[in-house]
């Protein structure tokens, strides 16, 4: 059936961003060319177009930023907590002012829709660092000792699914505390850090204390690896992050991990439809999948599984994948065409172990990467679609019977970040609640963040917390 | 008739699952004091031994993190209780491995008494500390809960052999976490005892097991288990700990490095008891009464 109105094309407008055709790193308050002078190039994944052209940097940088940042400490850590309380505010200040901006140039490098980066991504980097800034004067009511130190310099490398989200959960604490950071965004992801360098200029921040090194792989494990950080924190894979844990081993540096996930979202025959559905899909296809927190596989009770998959299928069938700066569009683009083969060759692997594949009628723009939203149903414990993490729009349909057998499926996994569940029975809320071994629960609702609200996770999902008053012990002497 | 009765030499076992086994392995190895005089012989711990130690903590942990907190609480107080009535053992026990006089024996015991009194205390309030709800900017209930991360392989202190000891072990459990313990390599009596007050205090079987013989033997397949949740490396030395924490990265195993102490003694902080805690985050919508509301 044709659907009664089609939209008209709503493009944001991209004027408001100027993307400069190379980028250096920032390095010691000022923009410089890496030492062998590597550039390597970022592209819009809708649309395959050449953005800039950034700096990567090799081991010489990565020290040069290390020594910025350490020369920096010293002054930055002896500031008056409500000084350095200022500055942080000034920079959530002034991301609020410039968050359109943001928001696009964010839409254009990674690929999101414009309507997420909007109302999701840029709100969430302010609040942080509002956040945060309050946060600075008052370390000795944290819990931590009446006069808890920072550690000196973090190293941080952050992923490619919420580029300047990810900066400020690392950049805000770090800063209210007293540490001064080298950070390395990610390789397809560059460009919003090093916006975010002007931003630290017009809050007029001392030089060196916020240092971005452009690069890839090579450029974070120079960073973890340098004898000069004090502090190492990472977001992204599981596998990168256990090369990490390896890579600190027998160091004083200290660790957090924000790691994979295989996040279950447990609907129980009891549960509002309509609402779990929005649930569902809320869970799976924000951000096209590519989120640590997915709720990428739905356990359904099985009275109710024909019923829910009936009503998930009808509300996929409306979702409008396109250009991401369109603001009626729902699902953007593939972060990079790496990561859509990545993607691809899981689904595929789904299909030939026997699950059964379900799409909707959806038409893939010609260039750029792309991936329609994806059900498996049919799906086992044993199949990979339901044990490996695809960071993808790709959600696999399990069934149960039983709140035990839903907990035991749930929590069947190596990893442990997040979990929802849908029901409207308070007293098994909180009875599964208990026994989910994730980080984070989301109950008749999901992927939920707040500055306020610690996040990370269980088992291989990594360890440490950020946000919130917990997230302040990741920087702390303690 | 002589006088001089001949003594009843004590057989050292290991604690695991609430039993007494031997090892395994059918090894021992003498135990000496400070002056090289023979004590006993004491189980030599294998892989096997650790493995199994490992399967008795992880049934044991589903019943210990599921107890209240206020049973916990009761159930380590008991264990100073039974402490206290067997002072004078452990007095002597710590003595001969220690090498110190009574009265400096006797000051180690009573402070390994009063720590557990101190982390009996700690169960029902360390939730309180580190939890709490979070004021999120919406209509969300949302609340930061401690729970223990499970199985703990923990590496006791190699000089404290029982007040080093207790102090790793108790804010371990007090959480709900269980424990594989190594008792120091030199010096495990104390610890092997410790077993048999643990026995009889109503801690259950698993909760607790521990492990005597040569630490870097037994630690390697702990650290390198992928049914350990944690490693608590206080009796490593820094090559072993370097080794371990490689080898605990294969499942990213929560890894408390080995720390400075100067005197076990000192009243501990929070710290050891949160290392083994993940913090779970909660949400749930509050949905509203309508926009008028009421004042009241």
């Amino acid at each position: 059936m044709a659907p009664a109105f089609e939209y008209a094309p709503a493009p944001e407008s991209r004027a408001i961003v100027d993307i400069a055709p190379s980028y250096g790193l920032f390095i010691d308050g000022e923009f410089a060319d890496a030492a062998d002078g590597k550039v390597f190039k970022t592209v819009s994944p809708s649309t395959e177009e050449v953005l800039s052209e950034v700096a990567e940097a090799g081991e010489a940088d990565v020290d040069r930023a290390v020594k910025a940042a350490r020369k920096a400490f010293e002054k930055w850590s002896a500031l008056p907590g409500s000084e350095r309380a200022k500055y942080l505010f000034r920079i959530a200040r002034i991301i609020q002012e410039r968050s359109r901006e943001l928001a696009v140039l964010e839409t254009l490098d990674n690929g999101k829709p414009i309507k997420e980066t909007r109302d999701a991504d840029l709100p969430l980097v302010a609040a942080h660092f509002f956040y945060y800034a309050g946060w600075a004067d008052k370390l000795g009511h944290a819990g931590f000792g009446t006069n808890p130190q920072p550690l000196g310099v973090a190293g941080q490398v952050i992923p490619w699914n919420f580029p300047l989200l990810m900066l400020a959960w690392k950049i805000a604490p770090a800063l209210a505390t007293g540490n001064t950071v080298v950070l390395k965004p990610a390789e397809t992801t560059p460009l919003s850090a090093l916006f975010f360098a002007d931003v630290c200029r017009q809050a007029g921040l001392p030089r060196g204390v916020v240092n971005i090194v452009t690069g890839d792989g090579r450029t974070g494990a120079a960073l973890v690896a340098h004898p000069d950080v004090n502090k190492v924190a990472f977001t992204g894979s599981t596998a990168v992050g256990k090369e990490i844990a390896r890579a600190v081993a027998g160091t004083r540096k200290k660790l957090t991990l924000e790691l994979g996930g295989k996040g279950a979202n447990i609907v129980f025959d009891d549960a509002p439809i309509d609402q779990a559905v929005e649930g569902i899909v809320n869970g799976i296809f924000f951000n096209q999948g590519q989120v640590c927190c997915a709720g990428s596989r739905l356990l359904v009770q099985e009275s109710i599984h024909d019923e829910l998959l009936d009503s998930l299928k009808r509300r996929l069938s409306t979702l409008r994948l396109g250009d991401p700066l369109d603001k009626n569009t729902d699902i953007g683009a593939i972060n990079s065409a790496e990561q859509l083969a990545r993607i691809t060759a899981l689904a595929d692997q789904g299909e030939a172990e026997g699950a059964e594949r379900w799409s909707p009628a959806c038409e893939l723009p010609s260039s750029g990467y792309w991936f329609a939203p994806t059900l498996f149903t049919n799906v086992t414990q044993a199949h990979t679609v339901a044990r490996d993490e695809i960071f993808g729009p790709v959600l696999s349909v399990l069934t149960f019977r039983t709140p035990d057998e839903a907990v035991a499926k749930a929590n069947n996994t190596q990893y442990g970040l997040s979990a929802g569940i849908w029901t409207e029975k308070g007293s098994r809320i909180l009875a599964v609640a208990n026994k989910l071994r994730a980080g984070v629960v989301w109950s008749n609702t999901f992927n939920k963040f707040d500055p306020t609200s610690p996040f990370g996770g269980y088992k291989e999902s990594g360890f440490g917390r950020e946000g919130g008053r917990h997230g302040l012990e990741a920087y702390l002497d303690v | 008739m002589s006088d001089a009765r001949l003594s009843v030499f004590k057989t050292y076992k290991l604690y695991v699952g609430g039993k007494f086994p031997r090892s395994e392995s059918g090894r021992v190895y003498e135990v000496s004091d400070s002056k090289g005089k023979w004590l006993a012989n004491a189980p030599l711990s294998s892989r096997k031994d650790a493995r199994d130690a490992v399967v008795a903590a992880r049934k044991a942990f589903g019943g210990w993190s599921g107890a209240t907190a206020y049973n916990r609480g009761q159930i380590l107080y008991r264990i100073a209780e039974m402490l206290e009535g067997r002072r004078d053992q452990y007095v002597q026990e710590v003595a001969d491995a220690e090498g110190l006089s009574k009265s400096k024996a006797g000051v180690q015991v009573d402070a390994a008494i009063d720590r557990w009194v101190w982390y009996a205390g700690w169960t029902d309030k360390i939730a309180q500390v580190v939890g709490g709800g979070n004021p999120v900017a919406g209509p969300f209930f949302n609340l930061s809960s401690p729970e223990p991360t499970g199985v703990v392989a923990v590496l006791a202190p190699q000089e404290s052999s029982f007040l080093g000891l207790v102090s790793v072990v108790a804010p371990v459990i007090a959480t709900g976490n269980t424990a594989v313990v190594i008792a120091s390599e030199k010096s495990p009596l104390p610890a092997l005892s410790l077993g048999e007050v643990l026995a009889t205090s109503d801690l259950p079987g698993g909760v607790v097991n521990i492990l005597s013989g040569r630490t870097a033997e037994i630690a390697a397949p702990l650290a390198a288990h992928q049914d350990v949740n944690a490693i608590d490396l206080a009796g490593a030395d820094e090559a072993l700990a370097k080794e371990l924490e490689i080898a605990a990265a294969d499942n990213l195993k929560r890894v408390l490095r080995p720390q400075p102490v100067d005197e076990w003694s000192a009243t501990p902080g929070t710290e050891r008891m949160t290392a083994f805690l993940e913090t779970k985050t909660v949400w749930h919508p509050t949905g509203s009464l309508g926009a008028s509301g009421s004042s009241y």
